[in-house]
């Protein structure tokens, strides 16, 4: 039945509202849909592979499951390439990677997605005020903006990296006590990213503006905040989520790069990015210290992008040509 | 054209200032430089007063950007720590040309940056020309034949190219080329440094030497530049004067050589004209990785002992050079594109 309806050419075919328009043009785009299943695999690893997760730590003398068991250091295991123990191989001070790689992947996307959400925030609220109120508002912000875009921005992740350094009290979510280098991270990679976002509202807001559902809105009074949180902001959301998205993928990058440079998440607490902090010094024998995490960067990264461009292309067929 | 350039100028000049002030408060946030000196010997109380004094470090922080900035030779200073300033200002500042001296090695750091510079410029311009001549032939040939097989390819791998990470591809290639080739026992590639210090300074080691590093850097530029010199000759492709141009009958060759590619490179001059002056920068993980002698490994190796001398000099270096290739890629374009007037 289902089958038949469809090869029927209809004359006039349903309204449909822009989001299911939307929601179609996504699921014709292939790579998105590619990008989406790395995604959901992706989530399920580092979600419960942590359950399956156990092994005898020998300083403990005992069975160890999950994070601990990530975190256990057997200084007589340590540098094991992989084998049927330890898939991925153990690390400089013998720890389990297979299991490191679930946990750090955890806190790597936490981090970018958190990253992704104070780079949104402040693009959003930086743009939508300079456009908004313009003058001297808007010169000081696009200064300010200016200014951050000329300094390179890993030079710029390092100078937040030395400045927050450990100088933030540790957080618990969600049971795990999470450093506050981890939070140190999120906001470094935040307050540093978000300048071509800010740009892109700016502009958008800027023709919004002069439009007559705004003249409308403030000729029955609606407050400056009003008019911009909900009659400016949410037309401007399609650049809003494709950047988010594409944010959470440059943030996992960034939070690999700082960590890389030892600059990063300290501690006991694994990331797929401080997994990775001196393990070049291991190219020649010990090659999956940054194999297994580099690639799952990779994976998640490809993932990430696949499915921004495949929602830039279903947000805003204009723009999707574009680039 | 006088009149733009001059505002645009004066438009740059507080700008860079701003950011000078700004960099220099983050940096009191890195640490103490002294501390990070001494060695295996940890200097004596005493020692670190007077280095303090010398390097005038027990200055308020905003006398130190004021020396940083302008200099302190019209000034004397208390270098015995008697209360009394008897000692004049030897240094001029940058704005005079003194960019002052690194808190590590002594060294005026205008030379630290000058025995840089060239390094990193040699990586990161063999770079640029090789992303600029691939990436204009990947896109042109992709724009022509949009969704082909060939187009298809170069759209995946360039989306892999640009989502890898930099180390990832670097340590892949490491081991590959330099690790295995080397235990298959064919010819391999050197990993890191300039030269081999066992062969010498020649241009043959220098050039095995920057394989790996210029492979790393091209593969993942290639990527995102093709794919946006492809969507400008798309675009332009679709523009009427093209439909025009085929309509009266003009070859294929000429419509694409004539008409369309000039108009498609102008956005992809600009893109270029602002990334070049980030090569001065060199790429931070990169040279690390690659132990290349360049001017983001200094700039690393510094931070880590705060050194803020050497920090500010190259970040101040860079935003100069950003501002002023600005002005330059809108005068340029002004000149490529006669639609475009500077007022």
């Amino acid at each position: 039945m289902t089958d038949s309806s469809t090869q029927i050419p209809q004359v006039n075919p349903p309204m449909l509202s822009p989001m299911a328009l939307a929601v179609r043009r996504f699921r014709k785009h292939t790579m998105a849909m590619v990008g989406l299943g790395i995604l959901v695999l992706l989530i399920f690893y580092v979600s419960f592979a942590g359950m399956l997760l156990r092994g005898y730590c020998v300083p403990l003398k005992q069975e160890l499951r999950g994070e601990a068991w990530a975190n256990c250091n057997d200084t007589g295991s340590k540098l094991l390439p992989p084998s049927s123990e330890h898939l991925f191989g153990t690390d400089v001070i013998g720890r389990d990677i297979l299991a490191r790689t679930v946990y750090g992947g955890q806190i790597s996307v936490l981090i970018g997605i958190s990253a992704a959400i104070v780079e949104v925030l402040l693009g959003a609220v930086i743009g939508s005020l300079a456009a908004y109120y313009g003058g001297w508002i808007d010169n000081i912000l696009m200064r300010i903006t200016e200014a951050m875009l000329t300094i390179p921005s890993l030079f710029l992740l390092i100078i937040g990296a030395r400045f927050f350094g450990n100088s933030l009290p540790s957080v618990y979510i969600l049971g795990r006590e999470l450093t506050g280098s981890v939070l140190a991270i999120v906001l470094i990679i935040g307050v540093t990213s978000w300048m071509y976002l800010a740009r892109i509202v700016r502009a958008n807001i800027l023709s919004l503006r002069e439009q007559d559902f705004i003249s409308a809105a403030r000729a029955l009074g609606a407050s400056d905040r009003r008019i911009i949180f909900v009659h400016l902001l949410p037309n401007t959301l399609a650049p809003l989520i494709v950047s988010a998205t594409l944010g959470v993928a440059a943030a996992i990058i960034s939070e690999a790069y700082v960590s890389f440079l030892g600059l990063g998440v300290q501690g006991a607490t694994a990331t797929w990015g401080n997994m990775l902090d001196g393990a070049y010094r291991y190219l020649e024998t010990a090659p999956w210290l940054w194999f297994f995490p580099g690639t799952l960067i990779l994976l998640t990264v490809l993932g990430i992008n696949f499915v921004g461009d495949g929602l830039r292309d279903a947000l805003d067929p204009r723009s999707g040509r574009r680039m | 054209m006088t009149n733009y350039i001059l505002r645009r100028l004066a438009q740059a000049i507080p700008q860079l200032f701003i950011i000078s002030i700004i960099l220099f408060v983050l940096m009191q946030a890195f640490g103490d430089p002294i501390a990070t000196l001494g060695g295996r010997i940890p200097p004596r109380p005493e020692d670190k007063e007077r280095l303090r004094r010398q390097m005038g470090l027990d200055q308020p922080v905003y006398m130190q950007y004021v020396t940083w900035l302008v200099g302190n030779d019209w000034n004397k200073i208390d270098m015995d720590g008697d209360g009394i300033s008897e000692t004049p200002g030897k240094r001029t500042g940058i704005l005079r040309g003194d960019w002052g001296n690194s808190l590590v090695t002594r060294q005026p750091v205008i030379k630290m940056i000058g025995e840089r510079l060239p390094n990193t410029l040699l990586l990161m311009l063999t770079v640029e020309v090789i992303i600029i001549i691939f990436s204009l032939t990947l896109g042109l040939v992709s724009a022509l034949r949009p969704y082909s097989v060939f187009d298809n390819v170069v759209t995946g791998l360039s989306f892999i190219g640009y989502s890898m990470p930099v180390f990832w591809l670097a340590l892949s290639l490491m081991y590959i080329f330099a690790v295995n080739f080397r235990r298959w026992g064919l010819p391999y590639l050197p990993t890191v440094g300039m030269y081999d210090p066992a062969v010498g300074k020649t241009p043959f080691e220098l050039f095995k030497h920057m394989i790996l590093p210029v492979t790393t850097l091209s593969i993942i530029s290639i990527a995102g530049y093709s794919r946006f010199v492809r969507s400008s000759v798309m675009e332009v492709l679709g523009e009427d004067y093209v439909r025009t141009a085929r309509a009266k009958g003009l070859r294929s060759m000429l419509v694409v050589g004539k008409h369309a590619l000039p108009n498609a490179a102008l956005p992809f001059i600009t893109l270029i004209g602002l990334d070049l002056p980030f090569l001065l920068a060199g790429a931070v993980v990169t040279e690390r990785i690659f132990a290349w002698p360049g001017m983001g490994r200094l700039f690393i190796d510094h931070t880590e002992r705060a050194d803020f001398p050497v920090l500010m000099g190259i970040l101040m270096l860079i935003a100069l050079a950003v501002v002023v290739f600005q002005i330059i890629t809108d005068i340029v374009y002004s000149f490529v594109d006669p639609r475009i007037r500077l007022e």
